[in-house]
């Protein structure tokens, strides 16, 4: 609906112009048309220069209000809560900016707009007004850099402090696997060399490697609420990226070498889906859905809110549709579930 | 300098009979070669922007069946329903093209050709055949990538960034193979072209000017294109190197950029290698790439705007520090595209350090532009809406930029929707209009005739207004976490809600492509049919304008002018307040300074 409301009006806004400028054309045939503005031009262009101004206001008020709820909830992690607080921030900083910004450039354009006779002010330095907006910026800048230099080094420090969870997520064309380290929480030694297919060892470890055998390789991450995970990225074929978008977590996954991110999550899915917004959130696309399968088409099973990890680097074909689901539990459910997964050893023994 | 260009004076009169071939096609004359820079990035920016039409209506209307579909793209959209691989080759297309074939060439290759000569006093390049080279370099490697899109395995796919290992191996997707090859091959003739461009353009600058043009009395237009020209020669060849080093990853089995492949159920032999070494050398170009395109494009709007408003530009000597300033930096920023890549985390705060210092020279651009604006006689000249436009969207997508490169802030934005927003309004937009006030404000000096003003103010309107319907709310679609370069969303329940935002975006830029065909119309009728210009219709004082209108080869048909002042001497009055010339609000460059005329340091 909006789309045809935007359609029309922009199909009419053309159409207004266009006759606008006809009748213009024709109101002057007998006079000298030189193709170059007249007064007339000036004063209904810097009309639309104001015009404009409110339309860009109008655009930016109507997409906070319409799509604010789109954007993602809370963050679910440690970090992910400052990161939240230096994005709202700098947000405030360049909405301050782009309202006063847009205001002067488009006012002045609506205000000087020519008129013959009119003697423009010749005006071509001023140091004192050019190192007030040199030091304006300076100084704005110098206090976000430093703040999110600080909040940078503390997210990107991976140490082993705190008794972290080692994780390592195996990316591929187009799947990811999760391999956790085990009982004795150190992951076993891998190369794409050592994969065998036959045996299902698909993420290359090394059999011969004693930290390996007690290693636990899964298609689906389970996380413990309040504890820190230290994951180690690999990559058998191209790049690709892990993107946890809840956690406010990224990192590509490079073949040839082991990236790391770490995080603590902080809300488990039970939490997240009580959350007002995500409860909306799921309620809306339910309803969508619910109209997909009225209508009879694809993609129409009812949704349940679940965080998730998406693959964020161009990597071919089926880019779009690379993901793997997270569930964040208590420390008990998930030592539960991760008891009743088959270690690597026990795999290998099995093939 | 100034006894070369009055010795040149004298023997223009009698050059060789031009023949078809000799004027029109191999021309070494600056003005011809910038028209065919401009035709050919025109023709290039419409089959970039209609790409970018056909992806935009499959992620509105994800896998839905469009007869065109199936018209253009033939066995890639079977049913008319678009091809996973092909929606990857239309946007790796679409962005190689916008970015090296319209907004480098086009833009830079156009303006710098046509005004470096005749805003210098120059009467032509320094070297006419390098110059007629470097167009024809640029026509072949255009041809060779427009020759890509027809091969049986699909043109390249792997973005315009081309990272490996998805660019390196056949078997990782078909685009990889004989697509990629031209890929390469087309944008090695490019860089080829681009280098011999600038440095034609560097020393027709430092050597031609004419008697009295210091540098400090160049247009600001120039003074663009010359540190343009610097930071092309300085970066261009390092992304020669990244694609040399590929095509040998490629086609020798050299291990530069991979390392421990599986693969098709296969383990490739490579070992050692690092895509992170083609993503530094990659952005060691693509960086200061995005001021190779905004820098001729701010130089346009400072001169368009100056004209308009009647006014000097304000902080002439800002302007020109900035310039040099925002070239320094953007040779220095190149990681904030790589702050997730992997690469040790300390390097990402040092390049958060150097890329928030860029916006403070951007930001005393914009204040300047602003300032030039006030109490000025502002003549909306389709050309002067495209330099405001530009300042406007130039802002907004900036200002973003505080947030992508904030290396904590950029890892839960990193390749979203919200950069493809961010980089869309700030350069790719914001170029756009500067290459648009240039085109309506030199119409008249590439081909004599005025442009209708009225086409000129609706499209601009309309453009104005669907630039930012698409890109303002895309912003919204990157926050709510959707991934760039995705075929489509429906995989992931969670973008279900997003899917209204994207045929809202999608309509916008449907109508702002078919405004783009009233500029074509414009354009093409303005050539044959426009109305007569005038020798100086905007009241300019820059050089170009005391040229006659008919070109002439070694553009003045007497002596090179002689420049006197600076080039923004509009509306300075005497100390009795009326103008230096009366009844005239301008001084040109060559008018000789009065007796009581105040010199401000120029």
């Amino acid at each position: 609906m909006t789309a045809f409301l935007t359609i029309a009006v922009l199909v009419f806004l053309g159409a207004a112009i266009y006759q606008m400028t006809k009748i213009f054309e024709l109101s002057q045939a007998g006079k000298q048309q030189d193709q170059i503005a007249n007064d007339k031009d000036n004063r209904v262009n810097g009309y639309l220069m104001f015009g404009f101004l409110i339309f860009i206001y109008g655009l930016a008020i109507f997409s906070f209000v319409k799509y604010s709820k789109v954007l993602l909830p809370v963050a679910a992690s440690e970090h992910g809560s400052e990161y939240d607080l230096l994005m709202l921030v700098s947000f405030v900083i360049i909405l301050i900016a782009m309202v006063v910004v847009q205001a002067l450039l488009h006012y002045y354009a609506f205000k000087y707009r020519g008129q013959a006779g009119v003697k423009a002010l010749y005006y071509a330095d001023n140091s004192k007004l050019e190192l007030l907006w040199t030091g304006i910026p300076v100084i704005v800048l110098a206090v976000l850099i430093l703040w999110g230099l600080y909040t940078w080094s503390e997210i990107m420090d991976v140490n082993n402090d705190d008794d972290p969870i080692v994780v390592e997520l195996y990316a591929q064309q187009f799947n990811w696997t999760a391999r956790y380290a085990g009982e004795d929480n150190v992951l076993g030694d891998a190369n794409v060399r050592l994969i065998d297919i036959d045996r299902a060892n698909i993420l290359g470890v090394d059999e011969s490697d004693s930290y390996a055998a007690d290693d636990i390789v899964v298609k689906e991450l389970h996380l413990p609420v309040g504890r820190k995970v230290n994951f180690k990225m690999r990559s058998q074929d191209v790049l690709h990226s892990a993107y946890m978008p809840h956690f406010r977590a990224q990192m590509n996954c490079v073949p040839g070498m082991i990236t790391e991110f770490s995080f603590t999550p902080t809300l488990t899915t039970a939490e997240m889906r009580a959350q007002k917004d995500v409860q909306a959130k799921v309620a809306r696309t339910n309803k969508i859905r619910g109209e997909r399968a009225a209508r009879g088409e694809e993609n129409s099973d009812p949704w349940e809110f679940d965080y998730i990890l998406l693959c964020n680097k161009i990597c071919g074909k089926s880019h779009y549709n690379m993901q793997m689901k997270i569930i964040v539990e208590d420390e008990a459910s998930y030592n539960k579930w991760l008891a009743s997964q088959k270690t690597f050893g026990q795999q290998m023994a099995a093939n | 300098m100034s006894a070369h260009a009055n010795e040149h004076s004298e023997d223009h009169g009698h050059h060789h009979k031009e023949t078809f071939v000799t004027k029109y096609i191999f021309s070494q004359d600056h003005k011809m070669i910038a028209k065919q820079y401009l035709i050919t990035g025109l023709i290039m920016g419409a089959i970039g922007i209609a790409m970018s039409i056909l992806f935009r209506m499959q992620l509105a209307w994800p896998g839905k069946s469009f007869p065109i579909f199936e018209a253009l793209l033939g066995k890639w959209a079977p049913g008319g329903v678009m091809d996973a691989e092909m929606y990857l080759s239309l946007v790796t297309i679409h962005g190689t093209i916008m970015v090296f074939f319209v907004l480098t060439a086009g833009l830079s290759g156009t303006f710098s050709n046509l005004l470096i000569p005749l805003q210098i006093g120059a009467r032509d390049m320094a070297s006419g055949f390098l110059n007629m080279l470097s167009y024809w370099l640029f026509f072949t490697s255009a041809a060779i990538m427009l020759l890509s899109l027809f091969v049986e395995t699909g043109a390249a796919s792997a973005g315009w960034t081309i990272y490996p290992p998805l660019s390196a191996l056949p078997m990782a997707q078909s685009g990889s193979g004989l697509g990629m090859t031209l890929w390469l091959v087309s944008m090695a003739i490019f860089i080829a072209s681009s280098l011999l461009g600038s440095l034609n353009y560097i020393v027709t600058v430092l050597n031609l000017r004419t008697k009295g043009m210091s540098m400090t009395r160049l247009p600001l237009t120039i003074w663009a294109f010359f540190v343009t020209a610097i930071i092309g020669v300085v970066s261009f060849p390092v992304l020669l190197s990244a694609a040399l080093l590929l095509i040998m990853d490629r086609g020798f089995g050299t291990s530069f950029y991979l390392s421990d492949i599986f693969i098709q159920g296969e383990v490739l032999h490579y070992q050692g290698g690092s895509p992170v070494l083609f993503e530094h050398l990659f952005w060691f170009l693509g960086h200061p790439e995005v001021y190779i395109v905004l820098l001729p494009a701010l130089g346009i709007t400072s001169e368009v705007m100056s004209t308009n408003a009647r006014k000097p530009i304000f902080g002439y000597r800002a302007m020109v520090t900035s310039i040099i300033a925002i070239a320094f930096l953007s040779t220095i920023v190149w990681g904030h595209h790589m702050f997730v890549s992997g690469m040790n985390p300390f390097l990402g705060s040092v390049f958060t350090f150097t890329t928030l210092l860029i916006a403070i020279p951007s930001a005393v651009k914009a204040f300047n532009y602003i300032t030039t604006l006030w109490k000025g006689n502002l003549q909306f000249n389709p050309g002067m809406l495209f330099s405001i436009g530009l300042v406007s969207t130039f802002v907004t997508g900036g200002l973003t930029g505080i947030i992508l490169g904030d290396s904590t802030l950029d890892i839960n934005v990193h390749d979203t929707y919200f950069v493809v927003a961010h980089f869309h309004l700030v350069m790719g937009i914001s170029a756009l209009y500067g290459l648009f006030a240039g085109v309506y404000h030199w119409f008249p000096k590439m081909f004599g005739r005025m442009m209708n003003k009225n086409l000129g103010y609706a499209h601009f309107w309309i453009t104005a207004v669907c630039a930012y319907g698409v890109f303002f709310p895309m912003h919204f679609v990157g926050m709510a976490g959707v991934p760039r370069r995705y075929y489509q969303n429906t995989a992931f329940p969670m973008f279900d809600e997003l899917t209204n935002v994207q045929i809202l975006i999608t309509v916008f830029a449907i109508i702002a492509a078919f405004a783009q065909l009233i500029f074509v119309y414009n354009f093409v009728h303005s050539i044959f049919y426009g109305k007569k210009a005038e020798q100086n219709p905007w009241k300019s004082n820059t050089l170009e304008w005391t040229t006659p209108v008919e070109h002439i080869h070694g553009n003045w048909p007497g002596a090179i002018p002689e420049v006197h002042r600076w080039a923004y001497d509009y509306s300075k009055t005497d100390k009795s307040g009326e103008y230096i010339i009366p009844g005239q609000d301008f001084v040109p460059q060559n008018v000789p300074m009065g007796d009581d005329e105040e010199e401000l340091h120029h």
